[in-house]
């Protein structure tokens, strides 16, 4: 197992910056009286894989990048690469990341927020699997587990070879100087593969078999078997999304909007202006499926499809396609939408139809961003 | 003299029950097969007979008669009796323990006399194609079983045909197609509407019966959306199939509403009365305006569940749905009681036969014992029980009895466990694996699965006060080992035969079977290659 700390994740969260991006942001926390969350959290994490620790093989970074965690659960480990103790940078995460994956590590685990996944999915390419155990201030991103402990006992799960399956989860990045002047612009950065534990089926009276890999197929056959001739398709992101392309043989840009027209790809990762040109004179639909775990359908990794586009496509014209088991994720929760305009987004809010399977909907609330 | 009383509790609560689960290392009863034995060994014929009789096996047409000997085990009597006595000991059923964590189950105790009844060769020797002056009497029994139902849902007319609840509700979903193609409409009228926390069949059967399901969310109460069902019907709608209560135990209080909308929209409404526990004599199909609706009598009617029943559901209409409803069903002409096969309109045959005879009968038994008042007061107990336990369980740490907060519930309560996993990474499926090492358990398993770390508890009238304070008492004892040594709790169970599965494999058709048969058939494959 590889693990990378990144030591000043967080820093910026318990004293109100928002973040902790960028190495002034860093001193100014720490100046703020910031206490460095990481290291702690990083040897929970590790404090749940002793029941494997004589099997363990613990590659890890110098000093305070994760020996140091390594070092107070009293794990055996090997460090490797070299850093400048207390100056640490984004680079240092994204090189660590590319070793261990040289190293072929069986997971990665790392301890961050939003930043650090960022740089991580940067550094590697989608043979490594990845953790996140969650440290940083804004962590939008699916990729982390919900707290150390349940980190360790996912990564315990997945070492031992009790969990198999996987998932791709979204990495999310708000860029932290425009939320500094409270502005929301948030980005879809890409995917990291992350162990999935089912604990959903566990024991379950109905056995299932990678039920939301199943839930996509049956979703994109029922968007393909009704899809129309003369409309075009605006496709936004997500794997969602991908799997109706993929059906219909077409290669989907994971993290970007499509446009399929006739079962055929019409255009490739565009943005609004090349939209409001290809939308010129013809209907259109939207398929979109809402992105990472904060139930955003518009305004978050999709922003070609601005507000502007959606007006002009129609709200009746919006097909929105999900999971039953990233509905279920939702915990009750709305979608959102903040596409920027906020009578765009008054005007979305309220119910819709999603489509969950095969002839299977869900009726969904919608509210906008700084609604209740 | 000792006081033995005084040593089962301590601070005036019940010491923990110590148990310990048999364990037997007890192979498959196949492999105990050994050729040529015998349990009895009849006599031969004598000749005299033999003489008269003839072969009597060739009295038999050829396509009847068996090519290959039946392919049974080879054993002796007392073998078979101690391997199914060891298997029964490696059990936690209800009759060992308190079974109050089958939620949505109704796990309640099923009286042995009328398991009695039921075994008696007036039930045992009667046989389905009997002429039917000759089983007047179990007929009988199930036209004035019927009659019981219709007062106690308020709905006109009952086939006791169906052999599980949820054929019961496939037949509801096949009575509203069966309605809106008798009126022209069957094309248009394809979509089912359904709540998330329904019971899980009224989704699967309005799907099974080729309709489209839409599922409704609850509101930011935690209730129904009634504002979605709005949203949701439209001249596509062919019916509502929903629980009341629900399987988190809220009684959605706008259900009139509900069914008045989905009528406005031109649907039927049928209700799903899985969890009719906590309403019997109190609230009924007929008032709420629902066109159907459906008993499970293996657990409101105390008939025993599946793998001690066996199952059986009963299906209920108004009157002008009666035609569609499985056919035969059991009339009375004045002076005698037939099976009525002359229904042109009905859907059919549901299952072989006229039902789950033996269950009819239990569930008939259960109630004449009780009368209508004391039906009212099995769910007026019940509700207490599950409003008792739910005070004594929002005490323990780390327990949260999501949506609807602060409000009463009817029957059952989903727990979650969510902020004791997160403090301690203890799950919901290991607090339960723990409870076994104290004779009692819990499931997971409650479908959807949007309750994180759920627990669904359903302490049915059968229960007593003590019962459940012990019930209480070992879930506050894991809680408590989760805090201070959650390693404990994590490797339970420490009493039981089975530690720990691997549900891994469960994905994997080429590691399960089910059947001997099938195990037989997978590993002749393999070896095939």
């Amino acid at each position: 197992m590889g693990l990378i700390v990144n030591p000043v994740a967080g820093l910026g969260g318990r004293v109100g910056l928002k973040g902790s991006d960028g190495a002034a942001i860093q001193q100014q926390a720490l100046r703020l009286g910031a206490v460095p969350q990481s290291l702690h959290r990083a040897a929970q994490v590790l404090e749940r894989l002793k029941p494997i620790k004589d099997e363990l093989m613990l590659y890890t970074y110098p000093a305070e990048m994760g020996e140091e965690a390594a070092k107070r659960c009293s794990l055996d480990h090997t460090v490797i690469g070299s850093i400048v103790a207390g100056q640490t940078t984004a680079a240092d995460t994204a090189r660590a990341a590319r070793e261990m994956q040289r190293l072929r590590v069986d997971l990665l685990l790392f301890a961050g927020g939003d930043g650090t996944a960022r740089d991580i999915t940067d550094a590697i390419d989608d043979t490594l699997l990845v953790l996140g155990i969650p440290t940083g201030v804004k962590m939008q991103s699916a990729v982390f587990a919900v707290s150390p402990i349940s980190a360790g006992d996912l990564a315990l799960a997945s070492l031992q070879g009790r969990i198999r399956r996987e998932r791709e989860a979204e990495v999310m990045d708000i860029d932290e100087d425009a939320l500094r002047q409270g502005i929301v612009t948030a980005k879809l950065y890409g995917y990291l593969r992350v162990p999935h534990e089912d604990r959903l089926v566990q024991g379950a009276k109905t056995p299932s078999s990678g039920r939301d890999k199943v839930a996509m197929e049956t979703i994109a056959l029922q968007i393909i078997d009704h899809m129309e001739d003369e409309p075009l398709y605006i496709v936004g992101p997500g794997t969602t999304t991908r799997a109706i392309l993929s059906k219909l043989g077409l290669d989907k840009t994971l993290i970007g909007v499509d446009v399929v027209w006739k079962d055929k790809l019409l255009a490739s990762d565009v943005n609004e202006a090349q939209l409001l040109n290809l939308l010129e004179g013809r209907t259109s639909r939207i398929i979109v499926t809402p992105i990472g775990g904060q139930g955003y359908l518009f305004g978050r990794g999709n922003q070609q499809i601005s507000p502007k586009i959606i007006k002009q496509v129609g709200k009746a014209n919006i097909i929105v396609v999900a999971t039953p088991e990233k509905m279920d994720a939702l915990r009750g929760r709305p979608f959102l939408v903040d596409t920027g305009d906020p009578e765009t987004d008054r005007w979305l809010s309220g119910y819709t139809r999603v489509v969950c399977g095969y002839g299977e909907y869900s009726i969904y609330k919608i509210s906008y961003a700084g609604e209740n | 003299m000792q006081n033995i009383t005084e040593k089962r509790y301590t601070d005036g609560r019940p010491n923990l029950r110590r148990f310990h689960q048999a364990k037997w290392d007890e192979p498959i009863i196949f492999e105990l097969s050994n050729p040529g034995e015998r349990g009895i060994l009849p006599p031969a014929v004598e000749d005299g007979i033999r003489d008269a009789v003839g072969n009597v096996a060739s009295a038999l047409p050829d396509m009847l008669r068996r090519k290959t000997p039946l392919d049974l085990p080879e054993m002796a009597q007392p073998q078979v009796v101690r391997h199914y006595m060891r298997l029964s000991q490696e059990n936690l059923g209800l009759d060992l323990n308190i079974d109050i964590g089958q939620g949505t189950c109704t796990m309640k105790y099923s009286p042995k006399i009328n398991e009695q009844l039921a075994r008696t060769p007036q039930i045992t020797e009667l046989h389905p194609l009997q002429p039917e002056e000759t089983v007047q009497g179990i007929l009988e029994i199930m036209y004035k079983f019927e009659q019981i139902l219709k007062e106690i849902s308020g709905l006109d007319r009952f086939s006791l045909q169906l052999g599980a609840g949820s054929a019961a509700i496939y037949a509801a979903a096949s009575i509203i197609r069966a309605y809106h193609a008798a009126r022209g409409d069957t094309g248009q009228r394809d979509e089912i509407i359904t709540t998330i926390f329904s019971h899980p069949s009224d989704a699967a059967c309005a799907k099974t019966a080729g309709f489209n399901v839409i599922t409704l969310y609850p509101d930011d109460d935690g209730y129904p959306d009634l504002n979605a069902l709005k949203e949701a019907v439209s001249e596509r709608t062919a019916g509502l199939m929903t629980a009341n209560p629900e399987d988190t135990g809220i009684f959605n209080p706008r259900i009139a509403k509900f069914v008045d909308v989905v009528h406005k929209a031109g649907g039927l409404c049928f209700y799903d009365q899985a969890n009719a526990n906590g309403v019997l004599g109190i609230t009924r199909a007929r008032e709420a305006g629902f066109d159907l609706c459906h008993f499970n009598l293996h657990k409101t009617f105390s008939t025993p569940h599946g793998c001690g029943g066996p199952g059986a559901g009963a299906l209920g209409v108004i009157e002008a749905l009666s035609p569609f409803l499985p056919t035969p069903l059991v009339a009375y002409a004045g002076n005698r009681y037939y099976l009525d096969h002359n229904r042109p309109q009905s859907i059919g045959k549901v299952r072989a036969f006229y039902g789950v005879v033996p269950a009819v009968l239990k569930a008939y038994a259960w109630v004449m014992s009780l009368g209508a008042e004391g039906l009212k007061e099995v769910s007026k107990t019940a509700v207490l029980n599950n409003n008792y336990l739910l005070k004594k369980m929002l005490e323990i740490p780390g327990v949260s009895a999501p949506y609807a907060k602060g409000k009463r519930r009817i029957e059952q309560v989903r727990y979650s466990w969510e902020k004791l996993c997160k403090e301690t990474g203890v799950h919901s499926e290991e607090i339960g694996l723990r409870a076994a090492d104290f004779g009692v358990h819990y499931w997971t398993s409650h479908h959807p699965f949007i309750v994180p770390e759920p627990c669904t508890l359903e302490p049915t009238e059968s229960f007593s006060k003590a019962d459940l304070d012990e019930y209480v008492e070992i879930l506050k004892h894991v809680a408590h080992e989760a805090y201070t040594d959650s390693d404990r709790v994590k490797t339970a169970p420490h009493n039981s035969t089975v530690h720990r599965t691997d549900q891994a494999p469960f994905d994997d058709p080429s590691q399960w079977a089910i059947t001997w048969r099938a195990y037989l058939k997978k590993t002749e494959r393999d070896k095939k290659g």
